[in-house]
């Protein structure tokens, strides 16, 4: 039986080998289906955090400008039926242009840049747009198997209306040469879905002068009546 | 994008090790954020299939209306200072049990995990809709415990895999 969660191929699996982690962190039991009524939690409206005026522009965040390729990230965040989602909190985390996270773990030997830190938040206007500025993420190594590469990504984290709509997922770039070996972006069963997870250039988003623009827009759940197949 | 046929939603991926940056805590405890009730410690356990602690997950939960998230220690803990669900006043739901919805992200998760945080010995707990969902031998799962050494501190342990797995909800 599908539930919900796996129900569209959209979804990556709970327990994927390929990607090592899954095996002793992914449960083994199936889900519990909870009853509708019960599952459709209201999220406060978003109103819990305060947005500084550089939270969405990861370049303007220290007394210097980081290194690495300049970019805009941009685009509308809509439910299934292609409604704007307004107000909605997106927040976001990178690797500096080298590769790596500022973070006490990350032990891949790229240097750290002192002017950038690599998190930023905004909240979605009436018509479900945002718009990050920061540098584009270097590729990084990890060890989940011999030679592994993850290919460039933002993460993006997403608070929609409800408890169901919350979405934390990966943004990449177009034609990266490691996506047939990236496990993580593999685990998403169906090729359009994966596709939904790669940014478009936009010669309209870019910035003059400036920065590359790519536009990534982001599809919350709504309702989960329309079987897979019927989907676009 | 049209408007007549349903889209594909957007996937999910991990959270990843890194997330500290972008997943910040609320800066004040929940507590605060209620009007009265009982104050409580709530430390929520993460371990993996091997028993192990999971030191890189990230708990958020959502109690009537008001959301907290702290990242799991070393020791796979990590706590929240907040009431206890029951004790704010006019908050009785029909056919629910006071509880707290929680959501889990780690490395290795593809998707969050949903769960429910009940507190054990409430008389609610029978008549509860989706405790009733939830093979009997499993709902224990689902209970905090009080810590018997330190009033108003209780323990939820989230077991991912393993004898005493954790029930996980399909929301």
């Amino acid at each position: 039986m599908h539930g919900r969660s796996d129900l569209f191929g959209s979804q990556p699996p709970l327990l994927y080998p390929p990607y090592r982690s899954t095996t002793r962190r992914a449960p083994s039991r199936p889900l519990i289906r909870l009853p509708e009524s019960l599952s459709d939690l209201h999220m406060p409206v978003y109103g819990w955090w305060p947005i500084g005026e550089t939270d969405n522009d990861l370049t303007r965040q220290h007394p210097e400008e980081p290194q690495g390729q300049r970019i805009t990230v941009a685009g509308r965040v809509v439910d299934e039926d292609a409604r704007a989602v307004s107000g909605a909190l997106i927040e976001i985390w990178q690797a500096n242009a080298a590769g790596r996270y500022r973070h006490a773990k990350d032990a891949h030997p790229a240097p750290l840049d002192p002017n950038f830190t690599g998190g930023g938040r905004t909240v979605t206007d009436a018509d479900g747009r945002y718009e990050f500025t920061t540098i584009k993420p270097g590729a990084y190594p990890w060890r989940n198997h011999d030679n592994a590469w993850r290919p460039a990504h933002i993460h993006f984290s997403l608070f929609g209306s409800t408890f169901r709509t919350r979405l934390v997922t990966q943004m990449y770039f177009p034609d990266d040469p490691l996506f047939p070996y990236d496990p993580i972006l593999q685990s998403i069963p169906d090729e359009r879905a994966r596709h939904r997870l790669v940014s478009r250039f936009d010669l309209e988003l870019t910035r003059p002068e400036c920065a590359l623009g790519f536009s990534f827009d982001i599809v919350l759940r709504g309702h989960d009546a329309t079987p897979f197949e019927g989907r676009v | 994008m049209t408007g007549d046929t349903a889209l594909i939603a957007t996937p999910s991926q991990t959270v990843g090790p890194f997330f500290h940056h972008g997943l910040v805590p609320h800066a004040d405890p929940m507590a605060d954020r209620f009007p009265g009730g009982e104050r409580i410690r709530l430390l929520v356990r993460v371990t993996d299939g091997d028993s192990q602690p999971v030191s890189d997950a990230l708990v958020e939960v959502w109690q009537r209306g008001v959301f907290g998230r702290m990242p799991t220690r070393e020791d796979g803990t990590c706590e929240f200072e907040t009431v206890r669900p029951g004790t704010i006043p006019d908050e009785r739901v029909e056919s629910q049990a006071p509880h707290i919805s929680v959501c889990l992200f780690a490395r290795g998760l593809l998707r969050q995990l949903h769960t429910r945080i009940y507190f054990a010995g409430d008389p609610a707990l029978a008549e509860d809709a989706a405790l009733g969902t939830v093979p009997e031998e499993r709902r224990g799962t689902l209970l905090a415990s009080p810590d018997p050494t330190r009033p108003g501190h209780w323990v939820f342990d989230v077991h991912l895999q393993g004898e005493r797995e954790t029930v996980f909800f399909d929301v």
